[in-house]
């Protein structure tokens, strides 16, 4: 308490700093490219594909059902990039996750709630297997999770084919009736207020008078509450500080005592959980699994984080910017099939994107390091 | 002064990487209100001593003392816990964090309980300006990256930090080794400072010019062992020099240099260079 007025001095104006100008304070948020980014491409779509019904309300539940799922991913892969590591294996567990959800409930009769636990606790293995090798070898988590790419795939087809004889399972819904969790991940929330503002003329209707647009995907909900969970947890819990440390340079954060082993592991096991989430919202929505199902996701997962600002190299980046970034791959995704270019293209302008995402991150890293 | 128990202390304190001996049977102790310089040359043991009393290794044999008590850390927490507090010569701070972040980095302020347990980040970026005002650092934005800092400054963060967390012991890798000569200055007169208000300072450094005004005794190592402790009183700055550099050594360099003086004179072609 003593020292509040030294204090009050150093926060006083300093004549050497006119003003700290904003525009760098500005910039040293890692959001800022995919703000920048998101606008921009949104502007576009709304030029390219006026009048085609990409922002009706049913065309932006379309777009922002995609960035969904990809950012329920993408929120994970933040955390763990953020954290100084990769994790390749979430395509593959999303695969592997499927049929771990649907054998029991389909072949086996188990209630869905029981194969959806399963399926988590096999999460969290794989999550912690994942993390405890990187940290124990201290090899690249690149390799280590790569082989796990393998792993998990040769698992789930392999294991599927053992148990089943087939690699795709079907007709899950006819095993779940009304089962309490998978309300968890199917369906729709808020469709009473979607009714209600049909019923007043707000949204548009179909012929039967119910709305175009009957609730919001309860994947979009998993995806905000995931985004507002780890920015919560990023910005304001020592946990979040620990992922930066953790990330930013290791060593240091353990001589501070940070336990850096712990940090890794738990996020390893968070990209796997979000797999699993991802798979289960699949699995309920499309009544089947499938072994190869997810393959790539884990690139996109990294694109979506890398456009949203973070740096590969780890202790920067944001959630909301992982967010961003799987918005914007939802609305080139979805848009490029609305403005009726042949979606051959969109690759091209997946990889371009990821470029320029990748040299707007490294020039405002230098800008932030630039003494003053 | 000296009849109390010492605040830190090492008793025949050995450590080996497989069959390499990186210390062998080192004792030392430092009491509190004390600067103790750790000198040696390059390889001469420092780190791996200095890693040994901060809990990141484990002594292969010997026995560490705090305030008299044996102690085993099993990790760097275990030290800080204990009030052993190290400015490693990386200075533990990521460039891309802000000085808060940085400066609560592991020891995080808290307030709220259960799930909103959350970073006080008031109060933290308050403690940081005030702790860097203290030593005479205005920092103009708390929440700019380290990165952003010059050396001096950071070394001087990263003291800060280890002062306000309630060090009593501050153990000191080459803290001005990097630094300018009025930057070093700033650092030394803060190791004083310290001391003056009750902390053992352990003090590494190859530069006896930056360890003698400041400290009461001397450690000096040499290839893992210890050469000896010395109070300020026994021993002189040539002394120290001497001992640490290997006497001999250092005897033959002053002849060589001698040597070196006598050529420009005699040889014209160097003369002429060092006009041009």
């Amino acid at each position: 308490m003593t020292a509040t007025p030294a204090a009050k001095d150093a926060t006083r104006e300093d004549e050497r700093i006119a003003a700290v100008a904003t525009w760098k304070k500005i910039m040293r948020r890692p959001e800022l490219g995919a703000i920048a980014g998101t606008v921009l491409v949104l502007a576009f779509f709304i030029v390219a594909a006026s009048g085609t019904g990409m922002f009706t309300p049913a065309g932006i539940m379309n777009f922002l059902e995609v960035s969904a799922q990809l950012g329920i991913l993408a929120t994970a892969a933040a955390l763990l990039m953020i954290g100084g590591e990769f994790d390749l294996s979430i395509g593959s567990m999303i695969g592997l996750a499927g049929i771990i959800i649907a054998i029991p409930t389909v072949q086996y009769g188990w209630p869905l709630w029981a194969a959806l636990l399963l399926a988590f606790a096999c999460a969290v293995l794989v999550g912690w297997c994942n993390g405890y090798l990187v940290n124990r070898t201290g090899l690249p988590s690149f390799i280590v999770t790569l082989a796990f790419l393998f792993i998990l795939r040769g698992l789930a087809i392999g294991g599927c084919r053992l148990l089943t004889g087939r690699t795709q399972i079907g007709g899950i819904q006819n095993h779940i009736p009304h089962d309490w969790l998978a309300t968890l991940f199917s369906g729709e929330v808020a469709t009473g207020l979607f009714a209600w503002m049909a019923s007043h003329g707000w949204i548009a209707t179909n012929f039967a008078g119910n709305p175009m647009v009957t609730g919001i995907p309860v994947s979009i909900v998993w995806w905000l509450g995931l985004t507002a969970l780890a920015t919560w947890v990023l910005l304001f819990t020592p946990y979040g500080n620990w992922i930066f440390a953790s990330g930013g340079d290791a060593n240091a954060a353990r001589n501070s005592g940070v336990p850096v082993h712990r940090v890794k592991i738990s996020l390893f096991i968070f990209t796997a959980l979000s797999a699993t989430v991802f798979a289960s919202l699949q699995v309920m929505d499309t009544g089947s699994a499938d072994t190869i199902r997810g393959m790539l996701k884990e690139l996109e997962a990294i694109i979506a984080v890398v456009i949203g600002g973070a740096l590969l190299t780890g202790g920067y980046g944001s959630a909301v910017g992982a967010a961003l970034g799987a918005l914007i791959f939802g609305m080139v995704q979805m848009g490029i099939f609305y403005t009726g270019v042949n979606t051959d293209w969109f690759k091209v302008f997946l990889g371009v994107m990821l470029l320029i995402a990748v040299l707007f991150n490294n020039f405002v890293r230098k800008k932030m390091m630039e003494a003053r | 002064m000296n009849d109390t128990v010492p605040m830190i202390e090492m008793r025949h304190v050995s450590k080996h990487f497989g069959n390499v001996i990186a210390l062998n049977d080192v004792s030392l102790h430092v009491h509190a209100g004390e600067v103790m310089c750790l000198l040696g040359d390059n390889g001469a043991g420092k780190s791996t001593l200095i890693k040994t009393l901060s809990g990141v290794h484990k002594p292969t044999s010997g026995e560490m003392r705090v305030s008299g008590e044996p102690v085993r850390f099993k990790s760097p927490a275990y030290a800080l816990d204990s009030g052993i507090a190290t400015v490693f010569q990386d200075l533990a701070m990521i460039p891309l964090m802000s000085i808060t972040r940085n400066f609560f980095m592991g020891r995080e302020p808290t307030v709220g309980w259960g799930p909103l347990k959350r970073i006080d980040w008031k109060q933290a970026d308050r403690i940081a300006m005030e702790e860097m005002a203290r030593i005479g650092i205005d920092v103009r934005d708390p929440s700019q990256p380290v990165g952003t800092l010059s050396g001096g400054e950071r070394q001087c963060v990263a003291i800060a930090r280890a002062v306000y967390f309630g060090a009593k012991v501050l153990i000191l890798d080459e803290p001005t080794s990097a630094l300018g000569v009025k930057q070093a200055s700033v650092v030394l007169r803060y190791i004083a400072k310290a001391r003056n208000d009750g902390l053992a300072v352990i003090f590494i450094t190859h530069n006896v010019h930056h360890a003698y005004p400041v400290a009461d005794a001397f450690t000096l190592l040499k290839r893992g062992t210890s050469l000896g402790y010395f109070r300020k009183s026994e021993i002189s700055r040539e002394e120290v020099l001497n001992m640490m550099a290997g006497g001999a050594e250092l005897e033959s360099l002053d002849a060589e240099l001698a040597e070196f003086q006598r050529t420009p004179a005699e040889s014209p072609t160097a003369s002429r260079a060092a006009v041009s």
